[in-house]
């Protein structure tokens, strides 16, 4: 299982360091920091642009190559990513960011499994009872709902529910409250209120797609021999439904997780925009509209360990699920 | 609109080598047909559908008003009898904007599909036919693309493809849509490659494009009718969410998804701004959806992961 693991390990470890390395050329190439400068009045002297841009490790006149080789170089001697066009380090501009994000993407996914599989085997045993067809027909809806939709959906009705009640219940703008003062704990509540919306937006999102997928897996699953072999044994009918049951359909899903996770980091990176976060999805936009080379590398790499990390939970899930592979 | 016809062209192609090869009482076509016929998921995807798309033809026709139009005297109304879906704050008609813009994303969502249905099939069959260091290069692509979320590397191209016209995007959108069914049709290839039909082509000395434009294609055609179908909805998304954050369609042009943008800061106010063209733009793409899921259940009643 450990052997198992760990080649899935490094088959993730190495594409997500090549996604990385190529999202840095594509960006060398397309991106024209240069632009920036040419831009100002007055004009900075060329010596003084290929000063800054080379300074920054950007400048458009060395090859791509030579410039990639620099930033490995950087990364693997110094541990460092580079600068971002305003001279603060990658580094730190991510750290300042990531919390944020994970936050969101850590609570959102978790919730999205959870809500997801429970709707998804809840739909599969009351297969076209009217539960099941009230799920299919909201999961279908939100599937077809775009994820800037959903958020502002929700922010009309939060508006519209503080204003029945009269009060500021429901914050959503931003990810606290600009120059509140108190203890820790209404810090805390302050930030657990505003996380509540994109949470439940991020959370739908993932959970129609995933309760889609666990039916159809717990749905197959119910025909099988073995769930009859253990209803005549003498189990009941939820205890073979889940040691049996829902045990065998979670590994398909184990899968489809891996699969789906770069969809709910697009996801997630919409939300963030729509509710106006700082996170590392503002970052990746805002670095490619001031052609911040070095600033989109350190964001790719971000979605790329996030994704390296999913892809081997979601192996281990699948190697605790199923006895084959622990051979 | 040729591509679509294209694409259904094929379609009649695999019934008739099944009947050959099987010697079924019952073409796969018309079994497909009855059991599509049986689906309500199908007909209501269908008519809804069919009437967004005669709305968005004929929908100008009985308004007053043109989407360039401005109605200085009634700036920022709600609904009314003269303004069906009210105005926006300088007076634009939002009821021949929603229109307009749903032209334009149906034609991107009704291109795109099937476009990056054709490209699915190709590299998804080339690579499956021919095997060894092709495959492993294509699939090692695949799995690239689906690591880096395409909406990243749309709006990172989004510079190029802004100088150009929307059609641009039509192409950028197909270019990035295809991974997740090539490699269905590269698994698929696979195993048809080791089955008597194809098997005595190679040995007939037949050539390898040939082969699998005769015998590959059309056998998995079924597969990428419902790829493009499927294809038309996650299109018309990914378009109205570069637009909204002013990556996709530019300013003169109006899409579904600049609408939404234009209507996004007053949506609490005055909602009508944005709910129309929203629940234009989801009725749109769940119709959509509703007919792929309900051809991949006519297709393959009994395919696990698609079984409903």
């Amino acid at each position: 299982m450990i052997g198992f693991i760990a080649k899935r390990f490094i088959n993730y470890a190495i594409l997500s360091a090549i996604a990385t390395l190529s999202a840095y050329v594509l960006a060398s190439i397309i991106l024209n920091p240069a632009a920036r400068y040419l831009g100002r009045n007055p004009r900075p002297s060329d010596d003084t642009i290929n000063a800054i841009l080379d300074g920054l490790g950007v400048n458009p006149n060395t090859p791509v190559i030579e410039r990639l080789w620099a930033w490995i170089v950087r990364l693997v001697t110094q541990g460092s990513l580079g600068d971002t066009i305003h001279n603060t380090s990658v580094i730190s501009e991510m750290t300042a960011r990531a919390g944020t994000s994970l936050r969101l993407l850590i609570l959102g996914t978790i919730l999205a499994a959870l809500v997801g599989v429970a709707l998804g085997v809840w739909g599969a045993v009351r297969q076209y009872k009217f539960s099941d067809q009230a799920i299919s027909f909201a999961s279908f809806t939100i599937l077809a709902t775009p994820a800037f939709v959903i958020g502002i959906l929700l922010m009309i009705s939060a508006t519209m529910f503080n204003n029945l009640l009269g009060i500021q219940l429901i914050n959503f703008t931003g990810e606290y409250t600009a120059g509140l003062d108190g203890g820790w704990w209404v810090l805390f509540w302050d930030r657990a209120a505003h996380l509540l919306l994109p949470t439940i937006a991020l959370a739908l999102m993932g959970a129609a797609g995933y309760s889609r997928y666990q039916r159809s897996a717990m749905l197959d699953v119910l025909s099988a021999d073995y769930i009859r072999t253990a209803r005549s044994k003498g189990r009941t009918r939820g205890s073979a439904l889940v040691r049996h049951g829902v045990r065998v359909a979670l590994i398909p899903m184990s899968t489809y997780f891996a699969y789906s996770f770069a969809t709910i980091l697009a996801g997630a990176a919409v939300t963030e925009l729509v509710f106006s976060w700082h996170g590392m999805g503002e970052m990746l936009v805002q670095a490619i509209s001031q052609s911040d080379i070095n600033a989109f590398t350190g964001a790719i790499l971000f979605n790329a360990v996030l994704i390296l990390i999913a892809g081997t939970l979601s192996d281990v899930v699948y190697a605790a699920l199923d006895p084959r592979v622990r051979v | 609109m040729s591509l679509i016809d294209e694409t259904t062209a094929v379609d009649p192609a695999a019934p008739t080598t099944e009947v050959v090869h099987s010697g079924k009482p019952v073409s796969r076509f018309s079994l497909v047909m009855s059991r599509l016929r049986r689906t309500p998921r199908f007909w209501v995807g269908a008519v809804g559908l069919g009437l967004v798309v005669l709305w968005a033809i004929f929908g100008l026709v009985p308004n007053a008003w043109n989407y360039t139009d401005l109605d200085i005297y009634n700036m920022g109304s709600s609904p009314s009898a003269l303004h069906w879906f009210g105005t926006s704050d300088i007076g634009e008609d939002i009821y021949a904007q929603t229109i307009v813009g749903l032209r334009k994303s149906l034609i991107i969502g009704l291109l795109v599909g099937p476009l990056a249905a054709i490209i699915a099939g190709i590299v998804g069959a080339v690579a499956g036919y021919l095997g060894g260091w092709w495959d492993r290069a294509i699939v090692w692509v695949i799995d690239l693309l689906l690591v880096l979320p395409s909406l990243f590397l749309f709006i990172l191209l989004s510079p190029i493809f802004k100088q150009l016209s929307w059609v641009a995007l039509i192409f950028l959108l197909a270019a990035f849509g295809w991974m997740i069914m090539a490699r269905v049709i590269r698994a698929q290839t696979r195993s048809l490659r080791e089955r008597d039909f194809i098997k005595a082509a190679r040995f007939m000395g037949v050539d390898t494009w040939t082969i699998i434009r005769r015998h590959v294609l059309p056998n998995v055609s079924s597969l990428l009718i419902i790829d493009a179908t499927l294809g038309v909805g996650g299109a018309i998304l990914s378009e109205t969410t570069l637009s909204f954050f002013g990556f996709g369609i530019q300013a003169p042009d109006v899409s579904l998804g600049t609408l939404l943008a234009a209507g996004q800061t007053a949506a609490a106010t005055r909602p009508w701004l944005f709910i129309f063209p929203a629940a234009i733009l989801v009725i749109t793409v769940l119709c959509a959806s509703l007919i792929g899921d309900a051809l991949r259940d006519a297709v393959d009643p009994t395919s696990g992961a698609n079984r409903d």
